[in-house]
C-alpha cells in the first residue's frame, strides 16, 4: 500500500470528475414525458423507450415478477452509471441519474444474481463520453468484472479469516492470513483508487502519521499480522479489529464495481502492481512479521498478467513487438515464482526470510524485466 | 596498485597539438566538426575555448569541459582520450539466452550511447510524449552539455560460455579469469558480469545518467550486477600535464601512458591484428579492481613510513633519492617492498598497463570506518603479460598491502571502436 500517491486510476476519477463539472453546464432534459418505464420480470426487462435525451433522465422501474430484482444503468465498459437494489416483486422504484449522451444498458437482474436482462439504450444530444473502441469498451468491461469478481471472492476468505480470529485460534488465523489478501492484491490499484480504504484495511505500522495512535489508529490486515505472528496472541482488541476489516472490505466491495477505468488506467494500474512487488514484496519489507510476500507477490503479477491479457488485443496491432515482449517476460517471472512453491494448485510459498540475496536479487531482476516493458503499454494501447 | 610507474616510457610527443590521435581521441579539428555537424557543443564551440585533447592537456577549462568527444573512431573513446574527472561503471549479466536479442540490445545500446556522447537525449527524449507513458529519456541530464562523456563497452568471459551464444570458440586466450592473488577478499557482488560499460564524464550527472539508461534499455535482456561511482581521477592519459592524488594523499599516474604515444599504446594497449582474436584488433583488455583502503589507520601512519611504502615523497612525488616527480627513478634506491619499486616495468620483465582508475568514497561502514579507496582501471594488450605478472608481484611483497585490500575483481575484452553511423559494439564479434 502506498499512501499518498495518486494512483492511475484515482487520477482518472480526478479527470472523470472535471469532465462531469463541465458537463453540468447543459441543460436538463428532465420532464414527465422523457420518463423511461422499466418492466422487469423473472425473464424480462422491458423499456419503454431506448433513446432518451442526455441530461437529467428518470427511470420508473415496476417489478412484475416473482423475484427481488435490481436495475442498472450501465456504461458500454460496464461501469455503473446508476443502480437501484433490492426491489421487490410487486413493487416501484423511481431512479434519476445525471446521463450524457452515449450508449448504456439498462440491466434487470431477477433474483439479483448472474449477469441480468441487458437493453440497449442511447441517450443522444452534445457533449457526450469521447468515443472509445469496441475492443476498448470490452476490454474494461471485463476488467471491471474482474475487481468485481476478486472482491466478492476475497470476502468469504476474510471472513473465514476474521472467524478464526475472534475464535482467538492463532495457528488458524496464520493460516487463513494471506490467503485473505489475495483477491485484495490482484486488484491494488483499483482498491487504493478509493483513497479512504486502503488506509483503514493494508497500512502498515510506519504508514501511520504523526499523532496517530498505533493502537488505536493502525487497523487492517498488517496489524493483525503483528498480533499473530510477533505477539502470538489475541485479544478482545484483535477480535474488534476483525469485524472492522469485514466491514471495511464490504465497503470496498460495494464500491469497487463504480471504480472508473479506462484502458491506460488498467495499464498503468498492472504497471503499479509490479511498482508494488518491487518496492514492498521484493524487499521483504510488506509482510515483515509473516514473510508471507511471496504471496502477494503471486498475487501482484496474476492482477497484472490480468490486465494486460485483456488489453492485448489492442496493443497487439499498435506494439507487436512489445506484446512479444511482455508475453516473454509473464511467463520467465511465472516460473521464477514457481521456484518457491511445491504445487502450483495452491498459494502456499516460501517464506521470504528463507530466500536469500542472491534469490532476491534473481526476483527483482525478474521484476525490472517485465515492469519496463510493462511501463510502455499504457502508450501502446493509446496509439 | 595505487602508483604510477608501470609505464616503461616517457610520455612521447606527437609535436603536434591538434593532429588526430588514435584512442578517439579527437583533434581540435574533430571537435569543431562536431558542432558543424549540429551536435550540442553549445558555447563551449562558440567561444573557441575547446579542449586541447590532442596536446594531452587535462587542464580543461570550465567552457571545454562541456564538448563532446567524437564517439566513433578506431579504438573505442574512454581508454587513451583524455580522462575526464567523473566515473560510473557499470557491470551486468545477460540475462537473455537468445543470442538475436542480445544483438539487438548492443545496437540499441550502440545508438543510445552516440545519442549521449553528444549531449542529446535517447529516444523521444525526456519531455512532450503521450502523458499516459514514461518519457523515454529520463531526463535528469537534459539542458546538460555533453561533458565529454565517453561510453566504453567491454565483454566479460562469461559470454563465450560453451551452449551460451555460439561465441566460445571467439574467446581470447588473453581474456583469462584472474588467479585469487594473496590477500584477495573478493565479494562476488561487487565482482565479474558478462558486459561491461564505463562512463567517464565531467559532470557526475552526466555518467550517473548515461549508465541508468542503458540499465534501462537492458531491463529483460540484462540486469545491473554492480556498478561503481568514481571521482579525482587517479591516473591521467596526459601525464605530461598534470599528476592527481589518489586517497593516500600520493600524486599517481606519473609515469602512465601517454594517450598521444601511438608506439606504447601500440606495444601495451591496442590488440594488434597478429595477436590472436581477430575481432578484437584495435580493442584491448581492461581488468578493474575495487581497492578498499584502511583510510584510518593509513592517516595514523608516520610520514616517513608512508613516502617508503610508496617510494616517493609526498610533496613532490619525486622518487627516492631524487628531487623531481618526473626525474628517472633509481629503483634500488627504494625499499626492496616499496610499492612504486614493484609495479615498475624494471621489475617485471617491462610489463606495463594503462591505468585510468578514480577514487571512490561510497559513505561509511557499519563500523564508522570510511568505504573509500581506489577503483582501479587497467588496460593492456594482454592481461597475462599486463596486470597478472604486476600483481602477482605486489600481492606477494608490497608494504602497501597492509593498508589496502582488493574487494572486488573484473576483467573484460574491449572491442574496438565503432566506425561509423552503421556500426555496433560487437559486431566484429557477433556480426
Amino acid at each position: 500500500m502506498r499512501p499518498a500517491r495518486l494512483t492511475a486510476i484515482a487520477a482518472a476519477t480526478v479527470a472523470a470528475a472535471l469532465t462531469a463539472v463541465t458537463g453540468c453546464s447543459q441543460k436538463s432534459a428532465a420532464g414527465g414525458d422523457d420518463v423511461i418505464k422499466v418492466a422487469a420480470s423473472d425473464s424480462a426487462c422491458e423499456v419503454s423507450r431506448t433513446e432518451f435525451p442526455s441530461g437529467k433522465v428518470q427511470i420508473d422501474v415496476e417489478n412484475k415478477g416473482s423475484k427481488v430484482t435490481e436495475v442498472y444503468v450501465l456504461f458500454p465498459d460496464a461501469r455503473i452509471v446508476t443502480e437501484r437494489e433490492n426491489i421487490g416483486p410487486g413493487t416501484k422504484a423511481s431512479i434519476t441519474a445525471e446521463i450524457k449522451a452515449g450508449d448504456y444498458e439498462i440491466v434487470c437482474k431477477p433474483g439479483m444474481k448472474g449477469d441480468g436482462i441487458a437493453q440497449k439504450v442511447k441517450a443522444t444530444g452534445k457533449g457526450g463520453e469521447e468515443k472509445r473502441s469496441p475492443e476498448m469498451d470490452a476490454a474494461v468491461s471485463a476488467y471491471r468484472g474482474y475487481v468485481v469478481t476478486q472482491a466478492e471472492e476475497t470476502l468469504p476468505k476474510a471472513q473465514a479469516f476474521a472467524d478464526a480470529v475472534k475464535a482467538g485460534d492463532v495457528e488458524a488465523a496464520k493460516k487463513l492470513y494471506a490467503p485473505s489478501r489475495i483477491g485484495w492484491e490482484r486488484t491494488e490499484p483499483v482498491a487504493e483508487s478509493f483513497g479512504d480504504i486502503d488506509p483503514k484495511v493494508d497500512v502498515r505500522e510506519d504508514g501511520l502519521e504523526a499523532g496517530q495512535d498505533l493502537e488505536k489508529d493502525w487497523t487492517g490486515w498488517h496489524r493483525l499480522e503483528k498480533a499473530l505472528w510477533v505477539d502470538g496472541k489475541i485479544t478482545d482488541r484483535e477480535k474488534q479489529l476483525a469485524d472492522t476489516l469485514i466491514a471495511d472490505l464490504t465497503d470496498w466491495q460495494k464500491k469497487v464495481g463504480q471504480a472508473e477505468i479506462t484502458p491506460t488506467s488498467i495499464a498503468n494500474g498492472a504497471k503499479e502492481l509490479l511498482d508494488e512487488v518491487a518496492t514492498g514484496k521484493v524487499t521483504g519489507e510488506e509482510e515483515r512479521y509473516s514473510h508471507t510476500d511471496l504471496v502477494d507477490f503471486k498475487a501482484n503479477v496474476e492482477g497484472a498478467q490480468q490486465a494486460y491479457e485483456l488489453l492485448k488485443p489492442i496493443a497487439v496491432k499498435n506494439d507487436p513487438e512489445l506484446v512479444k515482449q511482455l508475453d516473454t517476460q509473464f511467463a520467465a517471472l511465472t516460473v521464477l515464482l514457481d521456484k518457491y512453491r511445491a504445487d502450483k494448485t495452491t498459494y502456499e510459498f516460501t517464506s521470504y526470510d528463507k530466500v536469500g540475496e542472491p534469490e532476491r536479487k534473481e526476483l527483482s531482476d525478474g521484476v525490472n524485466a517485465l515492469a519496463e516493458p510493462l511501463s510502455k503499454l499504457a502508450a501502446a494501447v493509446t496509439k | 596498485m595505487t602508483e604510477s610507474d608501470s609505464a616503461a616510457q616517457q610520455p612521447g610527443q606527437d609535436g603536434d597539438g591538434g593532429a588526430p590521435v588514435s584512442g578517439g581521441a579527437p583533434s581540435r579539428r574533430a571537435v569543431l566538426g562536431w558542432g558543424g555537424a549540429g551536435f550540442a557543443i553549445g558555447a563551449a564551440a562558440a567561444g573557441g575555448a575547446v579542449a586541447s585533447f590532442g596536446g594531452g592537456s587535462d587542464m580543461v577549462s570550465a567552457a571545454a569541459a562541456g564538448a563532446a568527444v567524437p564517439f566513433h573512431g578506431e579504438h573505442q573513446a574512454g581508454i587513451a582520450s583524455a580522462v575526464q574527472d567523473r566515473l560510473h561503471f557499470a557491470a551486468f549479466d545477460v540475462k537473455t539466452k537468445d543470442r538475436g536479442e542480445l544483438v539487438e540490445l548492443l545496437k540499441e545500446w550502440t545508438v543510445a550511447a552516440r545519442l549521449m556522447t553528444a549531449g542529446l537525449p535517447v529516444g523521444d527524449g525526456g519531455f512532450g510524449g503521450l502523458p499516459e507513458a514514461p518519457p523515454d529519456d529520463t531526463g535528469e541530464a537534459l539542458g546538460l552539455k555533453a561533458s565529454r562523456l565517453t561510453l566504453t563497452i567491454g565483454f566479460g568471459p562469461g559470454l563465450f560460455a560453451k551452449g551460451r551464444f555460439g561465441l566460445e570458440g571467439k574467446r581470447p586466450e588473453a581474456l583469462v579469469d584472474l588467479e585469487l592473488f594473496p590477500g584477495d577478499n573478493l565479494d562476488p557482488a561487487r565482482s565479474g558480469g558478462d558486459l561491461c560499460v564505463q562512463a567517464c564524464a565531467d559532470d557526475p550527472q552526466v555518467a550517473v545518467h548515461a549508465i541508468r539508461q542503458l540499465a534501462r534499455i537492458g531491463f529483460g535482456r540484462t540486469a545491473m550486477r554492480w556498478s561503481q561511482l568514481g571521482f579525482g581521477k587517479t591516473s591521467s592519459t596526459t601525464p605530461d600535464e598534470q599528476t592527481p592524488r589518489n586517497m593516500m594523499g600520493f600524486k599517481d599516474g606519473t609515469r602512465n601512458i601517454s594517450g598521444t604515444d601511438r608506439a606504447a599504446l601500440d606495444k601495451h594497449v591496442w590488440v594488434g591484428a597478429g595477436d590472436g582474436s581477430d575481432w578484437l584488433t584495435g580493442g584491448s583488455y581492461l581488468v578493474a579492481r575495487r581497492i578498499r583502503m584502511n583510510i584510518e589507520t593509513w592517516d595514523r601512519t608516520p610520514l616517513q613510513e608512508q613516502e617508503d611504502i610508496f617510494g616517493r615523497d609526498k610533496g613532490e612525488g619525486a622518487p627516492v633519492g631524487k628531487s623531481k616527480e618526473r626525474d628517472e627513478p633509481f629503483l634500488k634506491a627504494m625499499k626492496p617492498e616499496a610499492h612504486v619499486r614493484l609495479a615498475h616495468p624494471d621489475t617485471n620483465n617491462g610489463a606495463t598497463i594503462l591505468r585510468r582508475g578514480y577514487s571512490f568514497t561510497d559513505g561509511t561502514d557499519g563500523l564508522g570506518r570510511l568505504d573509500a579507496g581506489l577503483f582501479f582501471l587497467a588496460y593492456q594488450r594482454d592481461i597475462r603479460k599486463g596486470f597478472v605478472p604486476i600483481q602477482r608481484n605486489l600481492a606477494r611483497s608490497d608494504v602497501l598491502n597492509e593498508y589496502i585490500q582488493h574487494v572486488g575483481s573484473a576483467v573484460f575484452a574491449v572491442p574496438p571502436g565503432v566506425r561509423d553511423k552503421d556500426d555496433w559494439w560487437g559486431r566484429t564479434l557477433f556480426g
